[in-house]
């Protein structure tokens, strides 16, 4: 299948190597991937600041942009959900990374071998906006070696939420220490999600506190072979 | 403290921060919000059309809103046929005047209330006492506060913040002997003894509603304790004050509301009072009733297409009870009578944006609140709607140049990738060992409590365009 990847704005600056993984995994699984390049953002930070007017102008230019891509695949969920809740049309044809793998092309096991104990945080988007369900659990569970762990209070928010995590600086990092010491009650090395951008925020933290463990994005622990 | 808030001028993020300094209230908190939580969870679960269930309140406050005059006359008419009389109150301040002009008509100098949100919007109790009628509370966490000058901080549960040792100080300074000890059941019946001298010699009562009924005339109160049934019965003058959204159509609308509130407030099955009446009965309860239909922004709020789901809010305060941010700040933070994701969402819409315009940003946009919602109001769609009309009504313009200034440089990937490049370079200064951890203001709000990844050294993009 030919999958037209839509990077977002932070994962072509600051998390490249979340893009990189997602063409690693999805050509591993024989797709063909293409990247439009004059991609940029959908426009969500717009939007969810109050700036409606930029904000109509960027989602209009990723229509634009992805004219004529039959099916069109990001790692993030939350850029995912904002611009199908937006541009309805999109629906069946823009997909976050793990419901392409799972609920379009029946795939959870994605021959990935990760042996390192990992806690899943379902980010508040993918849950209840992108509604990515437990696609993201099916496809851990089916990396070889990886010992997936529960983590408590799951579905509270880390606190990203935007310039949510700038503006209410104080009580945004009330919930990240919270979801951190959740992370650490289970004893997991990795803490994985589908949004680089809540990841920006747990990771964050984490560093902070000279936690060791580490937050991956789910699309980097598919990547992970036995081969390296 | 009783006065109406909402016009508070202090920024959501200062109040907030102030709170979160606050290791016991953080605990109270905490702990009571989680407990709720569960138990509502527990009880939803019960239910297996509870979604048909939320579809069909959702549906039917839609509906009352988009016939709202027809069916606050159909009202009118059934509530003055059984002998009650209405009064039309475009603001707080008419609405008031109508209870005053009640208590002084019997004149009355004490009167009982039930316990009510819409006349702690109001500012009943001031406008009263300013007149010479002191209001007293009969809920027991409304006694609490009023006794203490303090205010709620939750929508059900207004003391909330405060625990028991506290409660019981406050107990043996004012209403009960000073031996009293801190046993939930030793406090409850000191107030239990203070009350019930009132209800027997309380010759007026004031009440908000849950519900009215349109066809019927009916009102409807749904609470725990009793007192609300002491003082829709007891005293002889009743007057109740509606918000005027709060109507539904048909007596048999009630089924779907009264399985809807106790699940998503308390928790519980079915309240332990439910009390319905119509008009006046000769020989049995209130002689004289009054029912006042309170505007106070509610036409404004009405007309905005994207805002007027808020007025389907039947108050169960389950948004609070699985707010992140609620649940860590508390209602004191959010300056009005309505806290949390709710609060967010009516308060700047009752009162006018100017008037509360960091409450619409005072979210994460997490979704918790919609989710749980019994009548389906999409919090967070309304939450983004007013932050546009809170940018549009303020000057910020540092902030409309960043954003600007971003949504030119998304225009074209030639300037998003030389934007990049230019970040890249200019960055070297504040990165140390692959990490960023002091910013200037705003930025700065990130940096002081967690790092930030800097940009890479090479973009995906770049990375793309290499490999091919």
């Amino acid at each position: 299948m030919r999958v037209a990847l839509f990077i977002t704005c932070i994962g072509d600056t600051v998390a490249p190597e979340v893009g990189r993984s997602t063409v690693a995994v999805l050509e591993r699984l024989g797709h063909e991937v293409v990247f439009p390049p004059e991609q940029t953002c959908c426009g969500q930070m717009h939007i969810n600041s109050g700036y409606r007017a930029e904000a109509d102008a960027l989602g209009e230019r990723f229509l634009a942009v992805f004219d004529g891509c039959e099916v069109i695949v990001s790692p993030s969920s939350s850029c995912v959900g904002t611009m199908r809740e937006l541009h309805p049309q999109l629906h069946g044809r823009l997909f976050e990374l793990s419901e392409l793998l799972v609920a379009k092309l029946g795939v959870s096991d994605v021959g990935a071998s990760f042996p390192h104990r990992v806690v899943y945080h379902p980010t508040c988007h993918s849950l209840r906006v992108t509604k990515v369900g437990d696609a993201p659990l099916a496809l851990l569970r089916a990396v070889g070696g990886l010992e997936l762990v529960e983590l408590p209070d799951a579905r509270e928010c880390c606190g990203f939420g935007g310039t949510f995590a700038i503006k209410n600086s104080e009580t945004s990092t009330a919930m990240v220490v919270d979801k951190c010491a959740a992370i650490a009650s289970t004893g997991a090395s990795v803490v994985t999600a589908v949004d680089s951008s809540c990841l920006l925020q747990i990771g964050g933290r984490l560093q902070r506190e000279g936690s060791s463990v580490r937050a991956m994005h789910l699309a980097e622990i598919l990547a992970q072979t036995d081969s390296g | 403290m009783s006065g109406a808030r909402g016009s508070v001028g202090r920024p959501f993020p200062m109040a907030a921060r102030e709170a979160l300094g606050d290791a016991q209230l953080r605990a109270n908190l905490a702990n009571a919000t989680h407990t709720i939580r569960e138990k509502r969870d527990r009880v939803v679960a019960e239910v297996a059309d509870w979604q048909q269930l939320r579809e069909a309140g959702a549906a039917i406050k839609a509906d009352v809103l988009a016939n709202l005059d027809a069916y606050l006359l159909e009202f009118e008419a059934a509530v003055t046929a059984a002998g009650g009389h209405v009064h039309w109150a475009p603001d707080a301040a008419a609405a008031n005047q109508v209870v005053l002009d009640v208590a002084r008509a019997h004149e009355v100098t004490e009167l009982v209330k039930v316990k009510s949100l819409t006349t702690d919007e109001i500012g009943l109790n001031a406008a009263l006492a300013a007149g010479g009628v002191h209001a007293l509370e009969t809920d027991l966490a409304e006694l609490i506060l009023q006794l203490d000058g303090d205010w709620s901080s939750h929508i059900l549960v207004p003391a909330i913040h405060r625990n028991r040792t506290e409660i019981r100080d406050l107990f043996r300074a004012t209403i009960g002997p000073p031996s009293l000890s801190d046993d939930p059941g030793e406090l409850a019946e000191a107030a239990r003894l203070y009350l019930r001298e009132r209800f027997l010699s309380a010759r007026m009562a004031v009440s908000g509603a849950n519900f009215g009924v349109a066809d019927s005339g009916t009102v409807c109160v749904v609470e725990s304790e009793g007192n609300g049934r002491m003082c829709t019965t007891l005293p002889p003058v009743l007057v109740s004050i509606l918000g005027i959204e709060k109507l539904v159509p048909t007596f048999s609308d009630l089924e779907v509301f009264l399985q809807l509130l106790p699940r998503s407030s308390t928790g519980e099955r079915m309240n332990p009072y439910t009390s319905l009446w119509t008009g006046v009965t000769p020989g049995d309860g209130p002689q004289e009733f009054h029912v006042v239909l309170l505007d106070a922004g509610r036409t404004r709020v009405l007309a905005d297409e994207v805002g007027r789901q808020a007025l389907h809010c039947i108050r169960c305060s389950a948004c609070l009870n699985v707010c992140p941010v609620y649940s860590r700040t508390g209602g004191h933070a959010y300056g009005s009578i309505y806290p949390g994701p709710i609060g967010a969402i009516l308060t700047p819409q009752l009162y006018g944006i100017e008037h509360a315009p960091t409450l619409p940003f005072a979210s994460s946009l997490c979704g918790a609140c919609y989710e749980v919602c019994p009548v389906m109001i999409d919090i967070p769609s309304v939450l983004v709607d007013l932050r546009a009309k809170a940018v549009a009504a303020a000057a910020k313009p540092q902030e409309r140049a960043a954003f600007r200034a971003l949504s030119w440089i998304f225009g074209s990937r030639r300037r998003f990738a030389a934007a990049a490049r230019l970040g890249r370079v200019g960055q070297w200064l504040l990165v140390r060992e692959g990490r960023i951890m002091h910013l200037p203001p705003p930025l700065s709000g990130w940096t002081r409590s967690r790092d930030l990844r800097p940009l890479a050294g090479e973009t995906f993009r770049d990375w793309w365009a290499r490999r091919r």
